[in-house]
């Protein structure tokens, strides 16, 4: 297997984006790509595209070939593929396309990630969501994502003494990293208080404990490390690129408390990277809820288990902590547009790594992770990059 | 969005009446039924099974904010149960005043599960409440055979 790098990034800004379609915002972030990675589109052997419900979103699907068209290559007739694992669409395009490279069947491969999910009404979306649960066993019952993660929240809490402060303190953090982060949704501090005042969505889980609805587009340039030079002065490693399933319906987990999917795709990547959690600089992790995210630094190997909440706590997961966790302002507060939030991380752990990422900046950060969760669990993913 | 009926009749023997499956090779209770037994796979010896219904909370929410089908039904209780054979299952919890607990103990009902608008299908299932105190009995008399009402 051939080493892998990125070439080149580029992400669209995320938000409530009225004035601009699926279509629009992919040839955005490719554009900005291209450019950073000083290709043509003669260069770019094949496209891959995650992307979680655009039938459900904009009544679209055939997205592969869309956004290839889109992007100007419809000339060129590239293989060009959507892939789908809910949440998880963007970190599974970045996998597919890093297995082309490797394999050597692919030269320079682009990975793309997009979701346009505002054109519809939010609980219309809630619905498309939650499509990523078992329809039949925990939908059709009246379950939501919230209220899944709701019951992970209340065991961890009965099990570790976590308390809803703390899940409050990832909101806070989050929030603030994303006032340093352009391209993020949320610039707005808030507090522990505000996360306490806002509406239950489903209890212990407020509004402010939960990712937004987005739209947003990324995508990044991959090509063989040997020739990576040749493009660009600081290509990215991707030194650890591994995915995991498990059970789709929460309550068929072995523990209630553990993603088994991110420790089985974590323990493959590290041994892939040969490297230890405490060496990781840096890391973007899944935090489609505040306890997702306590969950996730468990999970990752980062603390023990039982120890995310107080982590959140005590500032480690904070930039100018031991470890900044979600430095682009996370799913939380940068936004999660679903298809796009795989590429985005791996688009902020580029720009750390590279030592462009401006006022979040983490000093000398080496190593890079991130962690891309589908549905409750069903999949993850995790990529391992270093400078 | 609108579903046709086998959507909702085919899933009539689990939902109504809680049939799911028991592998005889490794003594593993599954609900919903699987086809395939993820400890044996295809070496799994399978026969129908019809639970009880009665299990116990491991953990719960109550929603506030739901999907458009349950909107109107907000707040209500969400639960994990640990039914006694073994398996988990998701499911709503009914008829408990003072709130609902983790370690309680639930049995099944049977309920409207929801209706897809006001001339779509109106369709039923199981759904739990909590059980009379020192009382362990299998599944009430409205969990009954109910498979001819659609
Ligand atoms: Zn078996």
């Amino acid at each position: 297997m051939r080493s892998v790098s990125i070439i080149g990034v580029g992400c669209t800004k995320f938000g409530e984006r009225w004035d601009v379609s699926l279509r629009d915002m992919v040839s955005e972030a490719g554009v900005m790509a291209i450019e950073d990675a000083e290709i043509t589109g003669e260069d770019i052997d094949a496209l891959f595209v995650g992307n979680m419900s655009a039938g459900r979103f904009v009544e679209q699907e055939h997205i592969g070939a869309l956004i290839a068209d889109f992007a100007g290559l419809s000339r060129l007739h590239l293989p060009s593929t959507r892939v789908e694992a809910a949440c998880a669409s963007g970190g599974l395009a970045l996998r597919q396309a890093v297995l082309a490279v490797a394999s050597g069947y692919n030269d320079i491969v682009i990975a793309a990630g997009v979701e346009k999910m505002t054109d519809v009404s939010s609980g219309s979306a809630a619905d498309a969501l939650a499509a990523a649960a078992d329809r039949e066993w925990e939908c059709f019952f009246g379950a939501t994502f919230p209220a899944l993660y709701a019951m992970m929240a209340k065991l961890h809490m009965r099990r570790f003494g976590t308390t809803h402060d703390q899940m409050a303190e990832v909101a806070v953090k989050n929030h603030h990293h994303a006032c340093l982060n352009p391209i993020a949704q949320y610039h707005t501090e808030i507090t522990v208080e505000d996360v306490d005042r806002s509406p239950v969505v489903a209890d212990p889980l407020h509004v402010l404990d939960c990712s937004p609805i987005s739209d947003g587009a990324a995508v990044v340039v991959l090509a063989p490390t040997e020739i990576a030079k040749r493009f660009c002065d600081t290509p990215i490693r991707i030194v650890g690129s591994a995915q995991a399933s498990d059970t789709l319906a929460l309550h068929d987990r072995r523990d209630l408390t553990t993603l088994d999917a991110t420790v089985h795709a974590a323990r493959k990547a590290y041994a892939q990277a040969r490297i230890t959690p405490d060496q990781v600089d840096v890391a973007e992790v899944h935090d489609c809820f505040t306890i997702a995210e306590i969950l996730a630094i468990e999970d990752l190997g980062f603390v023990e288990k039982g120890e995310g909440g107080k982590a959140a706590e005590e500032g480690l997961t904070a930039l100018g902590g031991r470890l900044p966790i979600n430095t682009s302002g996370g799913l939380k507060a940068c936004g999660h547009p679903v298809g796009a939030t795989g590429i985005k991380q791996a688009y902020e752990i580029a720009l750390q790594l590279r030592g462009e990422a401006g006022r979040r900046q983490v000093e000398d950060a080496e190593i890079g992770l991130a962690h891309n969760v589908g549905g409750s669990g069903g999949t993850a993913l995790v990529h391992i990059f270093s400078r | 969005m609108t579903t046709h009926a086998p959507r909702f009749w085919r899933s009539i023997p689990q939902r109504y009446n809680l049939k799911g499956t028991h592998c005889k090779r490794c003594d593993e209770y599954y609900f919903p039924p699987r086809n395939l037994c993820p400890n044996c796979r295809r070496g799994a010896d399978l026969e129908e099974h019809t639970f009880k219904g009665t299990g116990t909370v491991i953990t719960c929410t109550t929603i506030y904010s739901a999907t458009e089908d349950f909107e109107r039904m907000t707040p209500y209780h969400l639960a994990i149960i640990q039914l006694d054979e073994g398996p988990k299952v998701t499911g709503q919890i009914v008829s408990c005043p003072d709130g609902v607990k983790m370690g309680m103990r639930v049995r099944p009902v049977f309920r409207i599960l929801g209706k897809e608008g006001e001339r779509g299908i109106i369709y039923y299932g199981t759904k739990f409440a909590p059980m009379p105190k020192d009382e362990e009995k299998g599944p009430t008399k409205d969990s009954a055979d109910c498979s001819g009402i659609l």
